[in-house]
């Protein structure tokens, strides 16, 4: 069985009289280990589609089978919880809390864990070390480049071992260098075994990817 | 890293802020602290002034009989049995159990008189104790220091045609008017006020009495159970409060209580916008960051937690510093409000740990709504990215 089966996911917003179809029957599965990129055009469906795999976003049919969980049977609190052990996600403006520091930011998802303090710090600190920004522990985000605050994000998404890594437009706000050296600790996470499956609008991403599936207004057009 | 620690770094963080919400809620808690010390300390003073005020027990000899008068006039009446108190059962009045709450005890002897061919009604009393206990009295003169003075009611310096300074006979003995009453609109002013010794002798009732005001302090103190204390003491008196003098003491007191009870309702609906607003605010600051707690997997009550624990430390600092600011306002107001007297400012741990607990409960109840308005933020909405 896939990582993710997804069936006949719809997906619809009411814009005032209006009901605008973001997914119109998407059909997709994705294995464990598999790096996934999903493309299309603004307004294709891409964001509204990762939204619905990270369990943030109520699909209005279909169903989201997760590591063999059906995601949306799960009440909102218990899929909370799927999220905190089972996912990890990278935002497009990595959304860093500004009042922490580095190493503070990547411990954030396991302020609800129930571990020790020095388990939580060696955690955090070995995820950074992944990222290679172990020196910069004590920074906070407004005192790191672009790329470094990329890391952090990247880092507080993997530091609790998820099964899969969501990343919706990481390379978005970056420079060409720096996104290539984003790419290559993606794909670095991948070949480690990390399922990373990335919305991107950037064709040069998706030749780190194992797989790209192409949604064209809320359809999958090609998932080669 | 855990829940407290996102809470105190963003209060650490966000200083400006959190200063003026402290601020706000420390004014808030340090006027109410002001205006409760000061109308526990007032009322102390209020209380003590009101009872130095005039008599609020009344002690009359014990008889089987009724008065038969009405409106200030008299029908006379039938008395049978009449009892008599003595000047040496006073002395047991200070033995009563509340006794520490007695102003003043002012006996008084009354009998009638010849002055320059009037018939007067003399009246014997400590004027020492008289004096304390009828602070509205003015004088135009002094009152008697020796024994063959007299001090005369406004009326009866009229109708005797006597100023101060002057001298009357009694029984054939001369006495000099040492002072007269300015009117006073009460029955003081047709009685002529001798020494209790002098007039005693005067009237032949050595060491007896007719009546004793007494003039109790009763913060705190049930007069009625003052009353029966006395009694109890005096089994040949009848002991009585004047209810009407209790009544009024007691609805001026009770007044000046809720005055400063609706300023603090008022103060207390003032500090609940400010927490209420304020923390508002910052929940819709922080939209993205709820976002990204939820997104990785924050619960609503972990939401509620970080936003609530914030509003306890801002709510028990405030309490802390508006206590103090309020105990130093209310010790820097006090000698305006007591009009430059010396009153003892009341420090009351129920006040300390009621702001407190005020101050907290006011920071959570204000800050419930934002709180649980932040837990039910959609972090697909929050973080609009995905």
């Amino acid at each position: 069985m896939s990582l993710i089966e997804v069936h006949n996911l719809t997906k619809n917003y009411q814009s005032g009289e209006e009901t605008v179809e973001a997914l119109r029957g998407v059909d997709i599965s994705i294995e464990a280990g598999e790096f996934i990129t999903i493309m299309g055009q603004s307004g294709s469906g891409k964001s509204t589609l990762l939204s619905v795999l990270g369990g943030l976003n109520h699909p209005s049919e279909g169903s989201v089978q997760m590591a063999g969980i059906d995601l949306y049977a799960l009440s909102g609190e218990k899929r909370a919880d799927f999220r905190s052990q089972k996912l990890g996600f990278v935002f497009q403006s990595f959304n860093l809390i500004c009042y922490l520091t580095a190493l503070e930011n990547v411990m954030l998802p396991l302020a609800i864990a129930p571990m020790k303090k020095k388990d939580k710090i060696a955690a955090a600190q070995d995820a950074l070390a992944r990222v290679g920004l172990a020196a910069k522990t004590d920074r906070l985000p407004n005192q790191l480049s672009g790329g470094e605050q990329e890391r952090v994000a990247i880092a507080r998404a993997i530091v609790n071992r998820p099964e899969i890594l969501f990343a919706d437009e990481p390379t978005g706000n970056l420079d060409s260098k720096t996104s290539l050296e984003m790419m290559n600790l993606f794909r670095a996470l991948n070949d480690d075994g990390q399922t990373v499956v990335m919305v991107t609008h950037n064709p040069e991403n998706c030749d780190y990817a194992d797989r790209t599936i192409h949604l064209r207004d809320g359809l999958v057009v090609s998932a080669a | 890293m855990k829940l407290h620690n996102i809470s105190f770094n963003n209060l650490r963080r966000r200083k400006a802020k959190m200063a003026f919400l402290t601020i706000g809620l420390t004014v808030g808690i340090a006027t109410i602290v002001t205006l409760v010390t000061l109308t526990k300390s007032m009322s102390g003073d209020i209380e003590r002034k009101m009872d130095e005020f005039g008599a609020n027990i009344l002690i009359t000899p014990q008889q089987n009989g009724l008065a038969m008068n009405y409106g200030g006039i008299s029908l006379g009446g039938v008395n049978f049995d009449q009892k008599e108190i003595l000047e040496s059962d006073l002395a047991r009045i200070s033995t009563i159990k509340n006794n520490k709450n007695i102003s003043a005890v002012a006996p008084k002897v009354l009998g009638g008189v010849q002055i320059s061919g009037h018939q007067v009604l003399l009246v014997g009393v400590q004027f020492e104790k008289e004096l304390k206990l009828k602070q509205w009295w003015k004088l135009f003169g002094e009152a008697p220091k020796a024994d063959h003075e007299l001090l005369l009611g406004s009326d009866a310096a009229q109708v005797l045609n006597v100023l101060t300074g002057d001298m009357v006979q009694i029984k054939g003995e001369q006495f000099k008017i040492s002072g007269v009453l300015d009117q006073t609109g009460s029955q003081d002013d047709s009685l002529v006020f001798a020494k209790l010794g002098v007039a005693q002798r005067l009237l032949g009732k050595a060491g007896r009495i007719n009546l004793v005001e007494v003039a109790a302090l009763c913060s705190g103190c049930p007069i009625g159970d003052m009353v029966l204390q006395i009694a109890e003491k005096l089994p040949d008196a009848k002991v009585s409060a004047i209810q009407q003098v209790v009544e009024g003491r007691l609805k001026a007191l009770d007044q000046f209580r809720r005055f400063s009870y609706a300023m603090a309702g008022v103060v207390v609906f003032i500090g609940s916008l400010i927490v209420f607003v304020t923390m508002m605010g910052s929940v819709n600051e922080r939209t993205t960051e709820i976002g990204v707690f939820r997104a990785i997997g924050f619960r609503k009550s972990h939401i509620m937690r970080i936003i609530l624990l914030e509003a306890a430390v801002v709510g028990l600092l405030a309490g802390l510093l508006g206590f103090g600011a309020g105990m130093g306002g209310a010790r820097l107001a006090l000698p305006i409000m007591a009009e430059g007297k010396q009153v003892a400012l009341v420090w009351d741990s129920m006040v300390a740990f009621g702001s407190l607990g005020l101050s907290l409960g006011l920071a959570l109840t204000a800050s419930l709504y934002p709180a649980l308005h932040a837990s039910k933020m959609d972090p697909t909405e929050a973080l609009r990215a995905l």
